[in-house]
């Protein structure tokens, strides 16, 4: 079953591989990784895509929680979150062909942020599901490169103020 | 106060309150040794291996309940020290590591004798550092040795690049960590530990299953209120063995591979265990679907992620087992109030039913020495004895000293269980030695075990530490022996070493320490007596019949009441150790 979590790490160095550690060694593969800053500047926020089983999952979250570096390890539920994801697409784009995958982008609210005499970049926000869904329909266009920045997420602003199910902790 | 980098580690571990740290010098800690010669309280005990400097500070922490303290230097120094990091992350020993590191201008750069110990031991340390800054010391160091004794203890590693010990600094020593995410559990929940008591009050046939858990958290006394109070037989791991009175009447052995055949019955036919400190490991549960099948779990353990990790808890309580253990005890006094205290009575006298029925058993046959027999000597030599602490290596020696040296007190037995590390016996024993110097301190080896870590005899002698090693010389590498008679149709492989290469005996004399050969059976006594008196380092080579096997056995992967007996000789001696 595939989760999203989300970790809150003092911003220090080494904290990403003694988290990517505790999966690598159940061998459990990391679908998405994103890291980046939070509102405190001595915090970042992890959010990582995983599949693994339920039971697994809890004990890799109670491990993540004793490491020094760790403040806190929530899972993103769906339907308690929002998650979204940034992808850049290099599509073959001869002129005759423009016309066609821009309004194409027009219904993903796809921005064109480069263009050249044979291709163009799309620039797509959106759920990674429906990033997707954009993915599989510019394919028969030819996609030269493609990257995503792998999902982040927040809980809900209309649920409890720390949304998204706290690691149920037996203290 | 204005000092370098390495004096700032030295006044560190003196007002940690460190007395003794193992090690040996190298490039990249050279400034800290400078700062020895110059002048410290610590004192240095200088080993001829990092991984036997690690043991000892592995040996120390467990026979003191202190904070162990092992150095080393960059690259092979460091890489040395590996094993006992991960010995002491598997038993939860408290460890302070230090390394020195390139300078931090070559980090990066496959300098000499670089290595990124930090990232090889990630999966092994509680925590680590790598120092970048000079200014960081004491505030690394403070939280070193908090983060290495709370909580769940264990494992942790600071390393100091070259430069950074030889920077200058403003040092003071600060009272508080400062560590957000470092939030051990600091009570267990009361409604949890009601409910506990309520189980265990409603159960027919618990049983306390006692880890090293329990002795970590000093909470030995605590435990033994509770089964005296509530009458509850007692079974502890090897790792828990001294939680509790092995003379006790309500102490029940020891669990798993090699527990005695009335010891595992007890926890098989269980309908409740209360685990304290205990993690399930594998070789106390053989097959987790056939352990204790009709037991529910109450689950005692400062690690929120040893419950469940293994066995479903129908109760879990997690925190420190000193509280826990004591207010455990007390709602169980006050749930057994106008009922009987003694409501278990009949399935503790089942247990020992048990026991009388099926006590542990060795052929006494031939002429050979019995590796057996040689425990019950020294088990008898050391009995009236205040303070014996024992070590041991790793095999089926390992296994014999379980089954028949008691302990009746928590830090006598020290021993590599869930590494299972050969060699760690002799080092261990010289960092017991250190803990506790008015202790008599016996390493339990086997021969194989020996030549891994023998060279620490150097340092037992050179260093005024005397202990006794007790080589049950098999001329084996035994269980591996015995895995491959018992289970590959006795075809060996690659398990001879000969009784006599090394001749262990004249090996220590070498050494400067007494050296001891026992062939005969009326010898084992004599020399047992020697050595107890000698006061000085000694090695005894008691050299055993080499087919004698460890029974009871739970095959790996078996449930308990699978497990293979030792087969009658024409003469048995059946021995209730306890
Ligand atoms: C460092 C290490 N290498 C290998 C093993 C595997 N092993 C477990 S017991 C054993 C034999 C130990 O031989 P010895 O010290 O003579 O003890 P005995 O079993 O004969 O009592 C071996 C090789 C181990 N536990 N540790
Ligand atoms: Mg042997």
């Amino acid at each position: 079953m595939r989760h999203t979590l989300s970790v809150h790490v003092e911003n220090k160095s080494g904290v990403l591989m003694r988290i990517t550690s505790l999966f690598v060694r159940r061998g459990f593969n990391i679908e998405s990784l994103a890291v980046g800053p939070t509102e405190r500047p001595d915090v970042s926020r992890v959010t990582m895509r995983i599949d693994c089983s339920q039971h697994s999952l809890e004990q890799i979250e109670k491990q993540m929680h004793k490491l020094v570096n760790v403040l806190r390890v929530s899972e993103l539920g769906p339907g308690e979150a929002i998650e979204r994801e940034l992808l850049l697409v290099k599509v073959t784009a001869p002129p005759d062909r423009r016309a066609e995958l821009m309004s194409l982008g027009d219904v993903f609210h796809a921005r064109v942020i480069d263009l050249g005499p044979d291709a163009l970049i799309f620039e797509v926000v959106g759920t990674p599901e429906e990033l997707e869904s954009f993915e599989e329909l510019v394919r028969p266009h030819g996609i030269k490169e493609l990257v995503r920045t792998g999902r982040i997420g927040l809980g809900r602003a209309s649920a409890k103020p720390d949304a998204g199910r706290r690691l149920a902790l037996i203290r | 106060m204005k000092m370098l980098g390495a004096d700032a580690i030295l006044r560190s571990l003196e007002a940690e309150g460190v007395d003794i740290v193992f090690g040996i010098p190298g490039g990249a800690i050279l400034p800290t040794y400078d700062a020895f010669a110059r002048g410290t309280t610590v004192r240095h005990v200088l080993a001829r291996h990092e991984q036997g400097a690690g043991h000892m500070a592995q040996g120390y922490a467990r026979a003191s309940g202190r904070v162990g303290v092992a150095l080393a230097t960059s690259g092979p120094g460091a890489t040395n020290l590996v094993t006992p990091i991960a010995d002491a992350w598997m038993d939860s020993t408290p460890l302070v590591c230090l390394t020195g590191q390139v300078r931090s201008s070559l980090i990066g750069t496959d300098a000499f004798q670089e290595c990124d110990i930090t990232g090889i031991t990630i999966p092994i340390v509680k925590h680590s550092w790598l120092v970048q800054d000079v200014d960081e010391i004491a505030a690394v160091m403070k939280a070193a040795f908090h983060i290495a004794r709370t909580g769940r203890c264990g494992p942790v590693l600071v390393d100091i690049p070259r430069d950074v010990q030889e920077a200058e600094l403003d040092f003071s020593y600060p009272d508080e960590v400062d560590l957000p995410g470092w939030r051990p559990p600091r009570r267990g929940h009361p409604r949890q530990i009601r409910e506990a008591a309520r189980w265990v009050a409603e159960a027919e046939r618990p049983v306390l299953y006692v880890g090293g858990g329990t002795i970590n958290a000093d909470a030995c006394g605590e435990l033994k209120d509770l089964a005296e109070s509530g009458r509850l037989p007692v079974i502890t791991t090897l790792m828990g063995k001294g939680a509790f009175p092995e003379t006790h009447e309500l102490f029940a052995g020891w669990p798993g591979m090699h527990g005695p055949k009335w010891s595992n019955w007890a926890m098989n036919k269980a309908d409740l265990l209360v685990a304290c400190g205990a993690r399930f490991d594998d070789r106390v549960t053989g097959k987790l679907a056939g352990f204790a099948p009709g037991a529910s779990v109450v689950h005692l353990d400062i690690d929120a992620a040893e419950i469940g990790k293994l066995r479903n808890a129908d109760v879990p309580v997690v925190g420190p087992l000193k509280q826990v253990l004591r207010d455990l005890g007390s709602e169980l006094r006050r749930l057994h109030e106008g009922d009987t205290a003694r409501r278990y009575d009949g399935w503790v006298d089942q247990i020992f039913e048990w026991r009388d029925e099926f006590p542990l058993r060795y052929s006494t046959d031939g002429e050979l020495v019995k590796p057996q027999a040689v425990m019950e000597s020294l088990q008898a030599a050391t009995a009236d004895r205040d303070n014996v602490i024992w070590t041991t290596g790793v095999g089926q020696h390992q296994m014999w000293a379980m089954q028949y040296l008691l302990c009746d007190e928590p830090r006598r037995f020290v021993t590599s269980g869930g590494l299972g590390t050969m060699g760690y016996g002799v080092p261990a024993a010289v960092g017991a030695k250190a803990a506790q110097p008015d202790a008599t301190v016996v390493c339990v080896d086997g021969d194989g075990c020996f030549q891994m870590t023998g060279s620490e005899l150097a340092t037992s002698v050179m260093e005024d530490l005397p202990i006794i090693v007790a080589i049950i010389n098999n001329g084996y590498l035994g269980m591996v022996h015995q895995w491959q008679n018992l289970f590959y149709d006795d075809r060996l492989s690659q398990v001879h070493l000969t009784h006599a290469v090394p001749d262990y005996a004249k090996l220590a004399e070498a050494y400067g320490a007494l050296g001891i050969m026992v062939d005969e059976r009326s010898q084992v006594d004599d020399a047992i007596d020697q050595a107890l008196n000698a006061g000085r380092t000694t090695v005894i080579d008691f050299r055993v019949d080499p087919r004698e096997q460890c029974y009871p056995m739970i095959p790996a992967g078996a449930a308990a009441l699978e497990l293979i007996e030792f087969e009658e000789g024409a003469e048995t001696e059946g021995v209730r150790a306890l």
